[in-house]
Parts: C-alpha cells; structure tokens; sequence
C-alpha cells in the first residue's frame, strides 16, 4: 500500500515536471521566435527608406540634411553589429524617420502624389508592424518570466537552466522624440 | 443616480426601485464595476462607495472567460435534464398521462413497462445537434463568404493596401497567421471573422466600412475581428449551436407526442411526488426550452463580444480607435443586406441592426446579439482610463 502511494506521487511529480519543463521550452521558443520576426520588420524598414527618399527628393530639395540624415541612419542600421549597436542605429532612424514626415506636411504636393503616398502609408505600417511585433516580443517573455517566478516552478526552473529573458526597451532618448500622427485620415 | 421623485439611490434601473418612477434619463448603461459619471456625487454619502476601479483589458478577459464557461455548463445541463426527461416521461415506464384523453392530473391507465437504461433521447438530440453543427463548421467560412458575396481583397489602390496591412499588423501583434482578407460589396459599415481555426481564419469587411474608418479605427475593429479569431470563437459558437439544435430537437420531440408517462413508483408515499414534482419541472423546461435556448445563445454571443472588444484592444493598446469606430458603426443604422443573420455572432456589430442593439430595454437587450453599443464604447472608454469618471482612485 505504502509502496502503490509513493510510486503514485513519484510518477504525479515526473508528470509535473515534464510538463512543466515542455511549457517553458515552448515558451521560450515562442519568445525567440518573436525576437526574430521584430528582424524581419526592421529589415522591411531598410528596403523601404530608399524608395521613399527618392520620392520625395525632387520636391523636397531645401530638405538635403533631413533626408540625408534618414539615408545615413538607415545605412548605419544595416551594418550594424551586434544587439547594442543595432538598437541604438534603429532607434536613431526612428527619430530621423518621424523628422521626415513631420516635414512632409509642410509640401502639399506630397500629399497630392500617389506614390508618395502609397510609400507613406508602407512604412506607416512598418513601423507599426515593428512596434507590434516589440508588443508581442514583450508579452511573451512577460509569461515567459512569470511561467519561471511563480511557485513552485521556480524552485526547478533554474536548475533546468531556464533564465529570465530580458525586455525590448526604448531607449530614453527615442522616448524624448514627438509624437507624429501618421494617420491618413 | 437618484430618483428625482423621491431621491432613492440606485444604478442602472428604469424606473426607480422605490417609488416606480420612470427614471428621467434613458437607462445608464450596466458598468457600476466603472463607476459612473460623477459618482462621487451625493451617491457616495448613501451608500458606500464600491471598488471603483475600472476595469482594464486583462480583467475584461477573465470575466468574460468565466461567463462564457459558466453559461456554456448552464446549458449542457439543461440540454441533459430534458433529455433525462424525454428517456423518462415520453420513451420510459410508467402510467399515462396524456394531454388529448384529459388524463393528465389522473394518472390512471397503466401501460406496459419499458424500461430505458440507456440515454436515448439525450445521446440521439446531442449527436444530431453536433453533427449538423460540425458540418457547419467545418464548411462554415466558404458557405458565409459566398453567400455575403465577398471577393478577395485586391491591394490596388490605398485604402486597400492600407486594409491589407492594418490586417498584417494584427496578425503580427496576435503572433497568429495572417488571415485572408475578402472585402464585401455593401455600403452599410461592418465586418466578420470566420473560419474553423486561426490557420483557415478569413476576415471580410464591407466596402463601406472600409471608406467610412480612418487607419486607427480600422485597426481597431480588425483587432476586434482578429480576437474572434484568437479566442476561438466560431468554436464557441458552433457549440453553442450543437447544443441549441439538441434543445430544439428535444423539445420538438416532447412536445409532439402529447402523451407522458409517470412512473409509478410502488409505493406512492415519497417517490411518486417527487416524480411530479420533477415532472412539472421538466415540462415547464420543455415549453420553455426554445426561448430559453434562444436567450442562452444570445448571452454567450454577447460576452464573446465584451471579449473581443477587451482582446483587440489588448492587441493594438489602443481602445479608442475601437471606441471611435463603434460610434461611427453607432450612427449607421441601414441593415447590412449582405450578411446572413447566423454570421451575427462573429460581426462587428449587428449586421440587422436591431433598434434592440442600443439598449432599449431590458428584454430587448437579452434578445441581441450584440451588447448596446454605448455600453461597449463605455467599456473601452475605461479601459483607456479615459471615461468621464475623472482621476482614478485606486485607494
């Protein structure tokens, strides 16, 4: 009897912790994957600069320092290595990005051209698809990070060589940019 | 708020508690979890004062997880009870009691015994509710887009690039595939999600949807349609239709006969009262099983809605382009001809457009689909902490 009853809590305990285990390796799978499609994002974020700066380049000509300063943030994005660098380029476009489009009201003729528009309304979609994407990257390893804390998982979790993932942050200089409506309403 | 004939306190009635009075403003739409317009007034002396937090997105979520969970058990039980009923009292033992010889209260001619082990009635009315309601469901989303005439969305001209990405920006923030868009050739402003799973999920819009929102808006209800998607809610609904379908088949099949049997119990001391007793019960349940199921189906669509609305602004957290767009869905009062009445559940808003829709009343708002869209605007309003409340108190 003594014997049925541990042999019953030890296989419980195995179950426990096998599906324990599976939930955190798909987890953290699941946030792995979310990093690697916020790339994907900023690589659509790359091709698209080009395209929009000749749009607008004819009419826009007074601009030069705007639009080379976006040229040269995206350049320093794509040949940017390593994690710190990338984050810092990206972010510098973000900012030299929204400085464009703020400008971009200011020349109605844009705002009349079809394909600026199209291009404007491309890379309003971009940077949401990578801010949604940060978003989701986010929540996942806000489980992923709970999953490990609560009890009595976090009793295990380090010991199966699970760690904390860490959060996407803005950086505090992007936080400082203005907020520019991309809405075409 | 107060009563203005006699000053008694209460929430959300239409006419006062107290004295019967009609309350002078159309009725304030159920959120005493948000707390009203200035409820810090008079109110807060007479009675104390509740939690007034509102309710954020999260929260929003569980509540409307567990509602749908508790209705759905409400029904099965009550699909099993009449079925326990027809196995017992039209198929099983017992004496007659029939509705045409006027034998009903004179349980007097004994019939021979048949005796019913096995569920029947309960198993037959659930198996033929759940076959046609998978059949539905598997065939469902080629059967809703035809017949609404939905074309597959062609990204040519801006304002449908601009679908085709606010569509792929959901589906990015949900992490789920993206689903196929359709555009419906309507002018009256809505929109559906169907399809038995997230990888064969389609979402349509109407044309007039689609010129009426601006970027935000539509984000906001494909956020809504997205969630529908996310939360599996064709799944839900194609239960909740199993189990409707199994009421009505029950209900057809003891109301038909006409002709019921009480068993008789030996000896008629305790058991045989308890027989009628369970009788009266189960034909009261029976008379009232097609509204009763009608009402259920109706509840749980509702919160599947509050679900949706809390889930889209989870994905775009931003419950304003939502909360902007139901006003404008709000002003559109034109059916939209296109959209069959059983996609309902999985529409933006009522594509018949009930005058029910906006909350005219009690009954009325049983009867939608859809919750009153001022109160889905309030929620939203909360959830962006930007209701009229004021500042929040959390203390």
């Amino acid at each position: 009897m003594v014997f049925y009853l541990t042999l019953g809590i030890v296989v419980l305990i195995l179950v426990w912790l096998v599906a324990m285990y599976n939930g955190l390796i798909s987890l953290k799978n699941q946030v792995q994957n979310a990093w690697q499609q916020i790339d994907v994002q900023l690589k659509r974020r790359h091709d698209l600069i080009p395209n929009l700066v000749n749009a607008v380049k004819g009419a826009m000509q007074f601009e030069r320092d705007t639009l080379e300063r976006v040229i040269g943030a995206r350049n320093r994005a794509v040949s940017a290595k390593g994690a710190q660098e990338a984050a810092a380029a990206e972010g510098q476009l973000g900012q030299a990005l929204s400085r464009l489009f703020a400008l971009m009201e200011n020349y109605p003729d844009l705002k009349s051209s079809h394909n600026v528009l199209q291009l404007q309304e491309e890379l309003t979609s971009t940077e949401n698809r990578i801010g949604f994407a940060r978003q989701l990257y986010n929540d996942l390893v806000a489980r992923y990070n709970i999953k490990q804390q609560v009890f009595p998982t976090n009793l295990m979790a380090a010991g199966m060589g699970f760690a904390l993932a860490d959060y996407f942050r803005i950086e505090e200089a992007e936080k400082a940019s203005p907020r520019v409506d991309l809405s075409l309403n | 708020m107060r009563c203005p004939s006699c000053g008694f306190v209460q929430f959300d009635a239409p006419r006062c508690k107290q004295c019967g009075a009609l309350s002078p403003t159309p009725r304030q739409p159920v959120a005493s979890i948000v707390s009203p317009p200035g409820f810090s007034g008079p109110a807060t002396a007479t009675r104390p004062s509740r939690l007034v937090r509102p309710l954020n997105l999260y929260d929003q979520q569980a509540r409307n997880r567990r509602k749908t969970a508790f209705v759905i058990g409400l029904f099965m039980l009550l699909v099993i009870f009449l079925g326990y009923g027809v196995d017992r009292f039209v198929i099983g033992s017992g004496f007659s009691m029939s509705l045409w010889d006027g034998s009903l209260f004179e349980p007097s001619r004994p019939r021979p015994s048949r005796q019913v082990a096995f569920p029947v009635a309960t198993v037959a009315a659930l198996g033929v509710g759940t076959l046609t309601a998978w059949l539905g469901y598997r065939n469902g989303d080629t059967l809703v887009l035809a017949s609404s005439r939905a074309v597959p969305l062609a990204p040519t001209d801006l304002k449908s690039r601009q679908l085709d990405n606010v569509v792929e920006e959901m589906a990015i923030a949900s992490g789920l595939p993206k689903p196929r868009v359709y555009v419906v050739p309507d002018p009256d402003p809505n929109a559906f999600a169907t399809g038995r799973d997230p990888a064969h999920a389609s979402i349509a819009v109407t044309q007039g949807l689609l010129e009426m929102m601006g970027r935000e808006e539509l984000q906001g209800v494909i956020a809504h349609e997205m969630s529908h998607i996310r939360n599996l809610d064709t799944r839900t609904m194609t239960v909740t239709a199993a189990l409707l379908g199994a009421l009505l088949l029950l209900h057809d099949w003891s109301a038909r006969t006409g002709s019921w049997r009480v068993r008789d119990s030996g000896d008629r001391k305790g058991g045989g009262a308890g027989q009628i007793v369970l009788f009266i019960l189960w034909i009261v349940l029976v008379a009232l099983a097609p509204l009763i199921g009608q009402l259920i189906a109706m509840s749980i669509s509702r919160s599947r809605e509050y679900l949706a609305d809390a889930s889209g602004a989870e994905l775009t957290r931003n419950p304003m382009g939502l909360a902007s767009a139901l006003r404008k869905l709000q002003e559109a009062t034109a059916p939209t001809r296109s959209i069959s009445r059983g996609t309902a559940p999985l529409c933006i808003c009522d594509p018949l457009h009930h005058r029910l829709d906006d909350g005219k009343g009690f009954w009325a708002d049983l009867l939608a689909t859809h919750p009153p869209m001022a109160e889905r605007i309030r929620i939203l309003e909360a959830m962006a902490y930007a209701s009229s409340a004021g500042p929040i108190n959390f203390a």
